[in-house]
């Protein structure tokens, strides 16, 4: 039995917008839940005095100074864009009026 | 049933650093769309975003003046959503240990104070612009919004009504504005305002369930918003219905908030810490830097104003208002300027200048000097006071200063006795009937004599000596 239900499977597959087949949602099912149980080996260990790691890096406080500088050109910005017009990145219709942020 | 509202506020301002929070893109506002933009703030793959220091600087200064303790430790991370607002499906933002947390910030309703909960406030970057109005069943994205760094001001759920809600607005922006920290202009979308708002029978223990407030204009929108939102859940409560927990905006024309459900996308954002991005380590000796560069913030100013200035409170409250206008004042008061006649004449005349000609105290061409030195014409008894109120005219208009333009004018008050008998004389001759009403003990015709001699001397005269001759005058 895998740690992971097939159903868990497709809610992060929804979120992560992918479309999966019945043998990649097997496959992940059953990845996933290996690496549960990794993390379950990991939880064996007594971390109760090590300090917890907030991030990977040792480095902190990397700063650049408040100065406006050179932007990309329009034309540059936009070429690569699979649909613009000249002015705008063009993307089909947005009809749902909640943005993120 | 009676029933209590129970809102919490989510702000966004734009702190005005001049690039963006971590590409040195321009914030500058209105430029043409994508034209403020590179690879960083655009989304693509590969690049190194590097934080702005002015905007840890300028929200922990904010952090504090909300009383908020200052994480010696923090870090960003990624919010992960799809939207088109939104190139590289994720924002940068902080999670599970905000710069700013655990704050309050004292509000007046009605007189009394009430002390509102900073849950938090957090950095993050704003998302690009979608444009709707290109037609054909296509929408246009700007980035130059992308990238621009917001402080998110959280609150807790400690607002009880629409007044509330403005109070705080208001009261937030105010010390904001006078941190310099952001524009809180909403028009331009420096400020935006949400509300989470709930009902629940008065005196129930637990919170009804709530419905969050989106795209509101302006503040008294959101007061009228809540207002609207809190009958709405009354009325369907009252009926037997549920409330849903959903999203809704607010039509400023009809009145009503309306519910802007979205696709059925569950808000499961999977924070995880943004491995581009270094921790951010503010020791006590930077906090203690940017504590002692905080300004004087208005309650405290204030309070000073009424015990420095002997000003009343109303008088306080509007002088403080803005930091401009406040500096104005200390201004005027160190040129010489008695500080309750300064206050009066920016209150009354000044202001009515301004608000004529739509601009601000600090564009106005009358320096706070300028109007010291014609206060004092008029308390040396050069000009009067009605004189003055054209000489201030005068000086808005042109920037000229207030003896030049006396001299230039012949403004000079006219003090000479002598003078001023032979103006009564020539009014009295000329308005007989009035003169017989007096001497009939209508006393109150004097007021209709001294206008006719202040008009004669084209308002040189010095009213009390006019009065005072007029009596002598008719009672000869
Ligand atoms: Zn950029």
């Amino acid at each position: 039995m895998s740690k992971i239900t097939r159903e868990q499977v497709e809610y992060v597959a929804g979120l992560a917008q992918l479309e999966l087949d019945d043998a990649a949602k097997a496959r992940l099912q059953q990845e996933m839940g290996e690496i549960l149980s990794y993390m379950d080996k990991l939880n064996e260990l007594d971390t109760s005095n090590v300090e917890p790691m907030m991030h990977a890096m040792e480095m902190t406080n990397v700063f650049r100074e408040d100065c406006a500088g050179e932007s990309l050109a329009r034309e540059a910005a936009l070429r690569d864009a699979p649909q613009q017009d000249g002015e705008y990145f063009i993307v089909p219709k947005i009809l749902d009026t909640e943005g993120g942020a | 049933m009676e029933y209590e509202a129970v809102i919490g506020m989510e702000v966004h301002v734009e702190i005005n650093t001049h690039s963006k929070i971590f590409c040195a893109c321009s914030t500058a506002f209105n430029a043409p769309a994508n034209t403020n933009v590179c690879p960083i703030c655009l989304g693509m793959p590969g690049v190194l975003p590097v934080l702005n220091r002015e905007m840890v600087n300028k929200s922990v200064a904010a952090g504090l003046a909300l009383n908020c303790t200052i994480s010696r430790w923090s870090k960003m991370d990624r919010k992960n959503y799809f939207y088109p607002d939104m190139a590289k499906n994720y924002q940068i933002s902080q999670y599970d240990l905000p710069l700013c947390y655990k704050g309050r910030l004292d509000i007046e309703v009605d007189g009394q104070v009430k002390s509102i909960g900073i849950t938090r406030a957090h950095m993050e970057e704003d998302t690009a612009r979608n444009t709707h109005t290109l037609g054909g069943g296509i929408s246009g994205v700007d980035f130059n919004r992308s990238g621009v760094p917001l402080l998110e001001i959280v609150t807790e759920p400690d607002l009880r009504s629409a007044q509330d809600a403005y109070a705080y607005l208001t009261t937030l922006k105010q010390i904001l504005q006078y941190l310099d920290v952001s524009d809180c202009n909403m028009e331009e979308g420096s400020l935006r305002a949400e509300a989470n708002i709930s009902v629940h029978p008065k005196g129930s223990k637990e919170f009804g369930t709530k419905t969050e407030v989106k795209n509101v204009a302006s503040f008294s929108g959101v007061a009228k918003a809540i207002e609207f939102e809190i009958a709405r859940q009354i009325e369907v409560l009252e009926s037997g219905g549920k409330i849903s927990q959903e999203t809704r905006g607010w039509d400023a024309n009809r009145g009503i908030t309306f519910s802007q459900r979205s696709k059925e996308s569950a808000h499961d954002y999977r924070y995880f810490p943004e491995p581009d991005l270094m921790p951010i380590v503010v020791d006590e000796a930077w906090e203690q830097r940017i504590r002692k560069s905080l300004p004087e913030l208005p309650l405290a100013k204030k309070r000073r104003f009424k015990e420095q200035y002997g000003l009343s409170d109303y008088d306080a409250t509007v002088l403080t208002s803005t930091r401009a206008m406040a500096d104005y004042l200390e201004a005027a008061v160190q040129a010489g300027a008695d500080a309750k006649k300064a206050a009066n004449w920016i209150m009354g005349d000044l202001q009515a200048l301004l608000t004529d000609a739509k601009q601000e105290i600090q564009e106005c061409k009358v320096p706070p000097a300028g109007l010291a030195e014609m206060i004092q014409l008029i308390e040396s008894g050069t000009i009067s006071g009605k004189i003055g109120k054209d000489v201030l005219v005068e000086m808005f208009a042109s920037g000229k200063g207030p003896k030049a333009i006396v001299e230039e004018k012949g403004l000079v008050q006219i003090t000479d006795e002598g003078a001023l008998v032979a103006i009564v004389r020539k009014v009295l001759a000329d308005n007989p009937q009035q003169v017989e009403q007096f001497k009939a003990g209508k006393d109150r015709v004097i007021g209709f004599l001294v206008g006719q001699v202040m008009k004669a001397s084209r308002g040189k005269a010095n009213p009390e000596k006019v009065n005072e001759i007029l009596r002598k005058e008719l009672s000869a």
